[in-house]
């Protein structure tokens, strides 16, 4: 028998209240019913008694106190799952919205998950090649990590999502799979990257889940959980090496602001709950490896830094929960220069257990962190040069400028198409630095830098460097 | 009397049915029996937190009481183990549900089944009050676990078990006070976490906690039985500096708390504890350690309860006259959790949401630390290290504020010298340490007279580097005069061959103190020998050019930490250098 409440006892913003209800759970969702027959799902936010109060995912427009029957089901929201949904594309609470029809699901999962338990976690440690130099040499991405990329509204940041998909080694592994969230984004971005996915013959391995700008924001509240949930059935029972692309992350708090405000709930800082880091740790710790589990899950999270401030609350909590960041540079964009990654404050926190003898190349660490220490000289060189002019500058404070020049230029920028092997990298990482004398590579052991500093070796490079 | 849910929100739960349930009463809340505590009574309604996911409870479900306040269970097994926010032990929850935690689990935190080889060092008849050992073990190859008599029981031995090989919860004696009451000790024995476990009295700190971090040990020492703070913002080493910490510091006892960190960090300490060796008796460091793990995806509340765990946990092996190391990675965790809790309980918010009791509750923590005589006469200590979150990395925020007031030594993380890969990233200008004064005896007698002075020296230098490089932005470095060009030029050295430390590199990640003084000793030697010769006027470039300056910063790299003789070396390495510009100008 369905059991339905008729009528309810309040409404407010996409909140609804019921009263006189019994045996009804926390967190568990119903169906609403609409005097025209349609139906929209909610779910329970909060018991008090008989009273429950219910978000509904496609808002309240329409609903008054009496026309609403509401059905509990009895249980918590669940994605239908199989390996049919590569190739799909969902809308962000999981429903296919391709025209393919409806799925046929292996089994149904809760989309908020359960955390992993740390003694079981495999600490990761395949580095994953992108083919971009300045990721792969100084924040290598790790299989099983969460490495967001830091951006502002105008930047290149969707083409280099794009171009870490496509050259992330998709043609060679036959189990790899890609989970897009899109949340709160245009559609034209959507179509971005459908299309890039397509050029690189990949759709196939694509789950989608779509909730466009226009799209309920209580419905993007669930669009992560459900693209996560789809990403640990198929990394973790079927075995798949799978990306997920989350874009955007700012979109997506906002909405969990905008949602906390509606409840009347305390605001923290800059309006939003005080919950956000549990909330978004909630999402970004699902990445990872499991032991004696086949498959991976990485993710590469996108956000916009509103006015690229990277002490804004969501960049802010985002980095303290993820292992380092991809930082995008306006000065650098503004150039012209494709990737615009800044390298200072970008960071991968598992590189250094999965680079080196063994895993890339024995030089890679100490070039890594003498490219970083060196670079973070040229800032000062450029600001000294500023004021006293680049004619007054010492020699070796010259050097510095025309090495930070050769590095943006040489090294950081990269064609989109343009894939570049790890030792590729190196090698031209090494050459870049003998612009600089060898007594300023302070980073380096002497046997390393006789291997790898021959003199005057970034001649040949030189010419190709724009004035 | 039955108690029934009446209200859920998140964590917070409202339990109706009766008045008599007590304040910070553990509860077992539904049919799942989630783990609760009262936090809140008000009439016949009491508020509850919930340790776990409170998804799934429905109102009329029934609530439990346990009777007692939230306690843990202390006995051997603790070491070489890893346990959640609530002191359940983490490889057995796998066990039980696999590789994603469930809930409702009721796990001892000891095992029950495993036996330990027992000495009981009492007899029949013999007199014992609290503190009094009257049992010991072997728990780990590095550790004795010792039984004592728990605060507030006394009496004479009426039966005393033969040594032999015993579980937690076999009776070992029985006590009987003046009173004539029985009491059964055995190797395990329970405790509330919040409250503060008794001790003899404090003493004052006189030692340090040698890290073997040159910074640390060299420019801003912590004394056993202080407490630290390291604040920075995101990828400025936070947690790679506790890591360092709790593999290298010579404590007898490390205490590793994850609160609302990252899960593969928690993987990786695990992992490389079990694999390093302690540089002292050569045994895995897990021997030495008790991790717990309440990363961020796991339930709030139980994120609040993780410190309490950890350091009634710390405090019951300092009992035991072991100098106790506590690590907490991250503090801000925690207050962000009191804060959520308390938007929860709909608390009025004071300073950035967080509740106006945070400073109360912070003072509380880190004043559990302390050098102390124990109940038994034994020296014990637990010192704490806090790392702190602050938000947007800005230290004028309440927890770091807040925390500043609590804790004598400061180490601030600095995200400019991170971005240059300095590392430790501790910035020397902002940090400090109020040990100093207490600890210079202990350094006069145990390393050189001169170790303070040095200090001092190398300090000074750091300083007078940071008012030069104002004005070298503003005019470059090249018009100073050579006097100051040597004290850039030392400073570099200072910071490049002293202060970096590679926590990669086999000799650099633990230096010992010994050779931490003689590297101060050969920089200084360096300073003060070229200072005459620029007096004449010979430019501090042919110095450089003999390569010497160069020399000294590999040091870190060259020289084994058990071969100081080879500094020697170093001295008149320098001597040559010198002689030689000097021979030049003749």
């Amino acid at each position: 028998m369905r059991l339905e409440y008729m009528g309810l006892s309040e409404l407010s913003g996409s909140l609804i209240a019921l009263e006189g209800v019994s045996g009804v759970a926390y967190d568990e969702t119903a169906e609403i019913t609409l005097p025209d027959g349609k139906r929209r799902a909610g779910r329970v936010i909060r018991l008090e008694g008989d009273k429950a109060i219910l978000q509904v995912f496609e808002g309240t427009r329409g609903l008054s106190l009496d026309n609403a029957r509401t059905h509990f089901t009895g249980e918590p929201v669940k994605l239908p799952l199989s390996t049919e949904m590569l190739g799909r594309i969902f809308d962000g609470a999981g429903r296919p919205i391709d025209g393919l029809g409806e799925l046929y699901p292996e089994e149904r999962r809760d989309i908020n998950g359960s955390a992993i338990n740390p003694v079981s976690r495999h600490y990761p440690r395949d580095c994953i090649e992108t083919g971009i130099s300045a990721i792969d040499c100084n924040m290598t991405l790790i299989r099983g990590q969460k490495l967001p990329i830091f951006s502002g509204s105008g930047m290149k940041h969707n083409e280099l999502a794009a171009q870490i998909v496509r050259q992330a080694r998709v043609g060679e592994e036959r189990n790899f799979a890609i989970v897009f969230a899109a949340m709160g984004v245009k559609n034209d971005t959507a179509e971005f990257f459908r299309r890039s996915f397509e050029e690189a013959g990949a759709l196939q391995r694509v789950v989608m889940f779509r909730n466009l700008a226009s799209d309920p924001i209580i419905e993007r509240i669930l669009t992560p959980r459900c693209a996560l949930t789809a990403a640990e059935y198929l990394a973790f029972d079927k075995g798949y090496h799978v990306l997920v692309i989350l874009t955007d992350m700012t979109s997506y708090c906002e909405a969990v602001r905008e949602f906390s405000s509606s409840k009347g709930e305390i605001p923290s800082r800059k309006g939003f709950p005080a919950y956000l880091y549990s909330d978004l740790a909630s999402l970004y710790e699902r990445a990872g490896m499991i032991r004696g589990r086949p498959g991976s899950v990485t993710q590469v999270p996108i956000l916009t830094m509103p006015n690229d401030d990277i002490t804004h609350p969501i960049p802010d909590l985002t980095g303290y929960i993820t292992e380092g960041q991809i930082v995008l540079d306006r000065d650098l964009d503004q150039k012209g220069l494709y990737p615009p990654v800044s390298i200072l404050p970008s960071l991968s926190r598992l590189m250094k257990d999965g680079i080196g003898e063994g895993f890339t190349r024995a030089d890679h660490p100490a070039l890594s962190n003498q490219l970083f220490a060196s670079y973070s000289k040229v800032q000062d060189a450029r600001s000294l040069a500023s004021v006293i002019g680049e004619d007054e500058l010492s020699e070796t404070d010259r050097q510095y400028l025309t090495f930070g020049r050769a590095l943006e230029q040489l090294f950081i920028r990269q064609d989109p198409l343009q894939r570049r092997t790890i030792p590729e990298t190196l090698d031209l990482g090494w050459k870049l630095l003998t612009i600089l004398p060898r007594s300023e590579l302070d980073r380096v052991d002497d046997a390393t830098l006789q291997a790898h500093y021959v003199e005057g070796a970034y001649q040949s490079l030189l010419s190709d460097l724009p004035q | 009397m039955s108690y029934t849910i009446y209200g859920i929100n998140g964590p917070v739960v409202t339990v109706r049915g009766g008045r008599g349930l007590a304040m910070m009463d553990m509860v077992r809340v539904g049919d799942m029996g989630l783990i609760g505590e009262v936090v809140g009574v008000e009439g016949d309604t009491t508020t509850v937190q919930v340790y776990e996911d409170t998804a799934g409870l429905i109102p009329g479900q029934p609530v439990t009481s346990l009777g007692a306040p939230m306690s843990i269970t202390l006995g051997p097994g603790l070491l070489n183990n890893i346990f959640d926010g609530i002191a359940r032990p983490l490889k057995v929850m796998e066990e039980r549900s696999g590789p994603f935690l469930d809930r409702g689990l009721d796990i001892p935190t000891l095992d029950p089944d495993r036996r330990w080889e027992t000495t009981v060092l009492v007899r029949e008849g013999d007199q014992l009050k609290a503190g009094d050992c009257y049992a010991q073990c072997p728990e780990t190859t590095l550790i004795t676990h010792r039984c004592l008599v728990p605060a507030g029981l006394s009496g004479r031995v009426t039966h005393a078990a033969p040594n032999g090989s015993y579980t937690v919860a076999d009776a070992l004696i029985e006590l009987t006070d003046d009173r004539g009451t029985v009491h059964t000790l055995r190797l395990a024995q329970s405790w509330p976490i919040r409250t503060p476990r008794p001790m003899g009295e404090q003493l004052p700190i006189h030692r340090p906690l040698i890290t073997g971090q040159r910074i640390i040990d060299t420019l801003f020492p912590i004394g056993k039985g202080g407490a630290a703070a390291i604040p920075g913002p995101f990828g400025a080493g936070k947690t790679m500096t506790q890591h360092q910490l709790a593999k290298w510091s010579d404590a007898d006892i490390i205490v590793y708390l994850g609160c609302g960190e990252r899960g593969n960090e928690m993987t990786q300490a695990l992992e490389e504890f079990s694999e390093l060796l302690d540089p002292k008796s050569q045994q895995p460091l897990m021997n030495r350690t008790i991790l717990i793990a309440n990363t961020s995806n796991m339930p709030v509340a139980a994120r609040e309860a993780s410190v309490y765990t950890g350091m009634t946990i710390a405090e019951y092996y300092r009992d035991m006259g072991y100098h106790v190391a506590l690590m907490a990675d991250s503090t801000s965790r925690w207050a962000e959790a009191l804060r959520e809790i308390s938007g929860r309980l709909e608390e009025m918010p004071a300073e950035e949401g967080f509740p106006a009791y945070l400073a109360s509750r912070l003072a509380e923590f880190y004043e559990r630390a302390g050098y102390v005589r124990t109940l038994e006469g034994k020296e014990g200590s637990v010192t704490v290290i806090g790392a702190v979150s602050p938000q947007g990395g800005d230290f004028s925020e309440p927890v770091t504020q807040n925390t500043k007031r609590y804790v004598r030594t400061f180490w601030g993380l600095d995200r400019a010298l991170a971005y240059g890969r300095h590392f430790p990233s501790i910035n020397w200008l902002t940090s400090y340490s109020e040990y100093i004064a207490d600890l210079k005896p202990w350094y006069d007698q145990q390393v050189s007279p001169r170790f303070m002075a040095d200090r001092q020296r190398i300090f000074t230098l750091l300083q007078e580097e940071d008012q030069l490089l104002e004005i070298v932005k503003l005019i470059g470095a090249d018009v100073l005069p050579e006097e100051q060009k040597l004290t850039l030029e030392t400073a570099r050295l200072i910071r490049v061959g002293f202060l970096q430390q590679n926590a990669y590199n086999q000799i650099d990640t633990y230096v010992p103190l010994e050779k931490q003084f003689q590297m101060m000793e050969v920089i200084l030697a360096l300073y003060d020998g070229a200072k005459p010769l620029l007096e004449r006027a010979i430019p501090l470039s042919q110095i450089k050019a003999t390569g010497i300056f160069a020399s000294l910063s590999k040091i870190k790299y060259e020289v084994p930490n058990d071969t100081p003789q080879r500094f020697e070396g170093y001295h008149e390495a320098i001597r040559a250098a010198l002689r030689q510009v000097d021979e030049a100008n003749r």
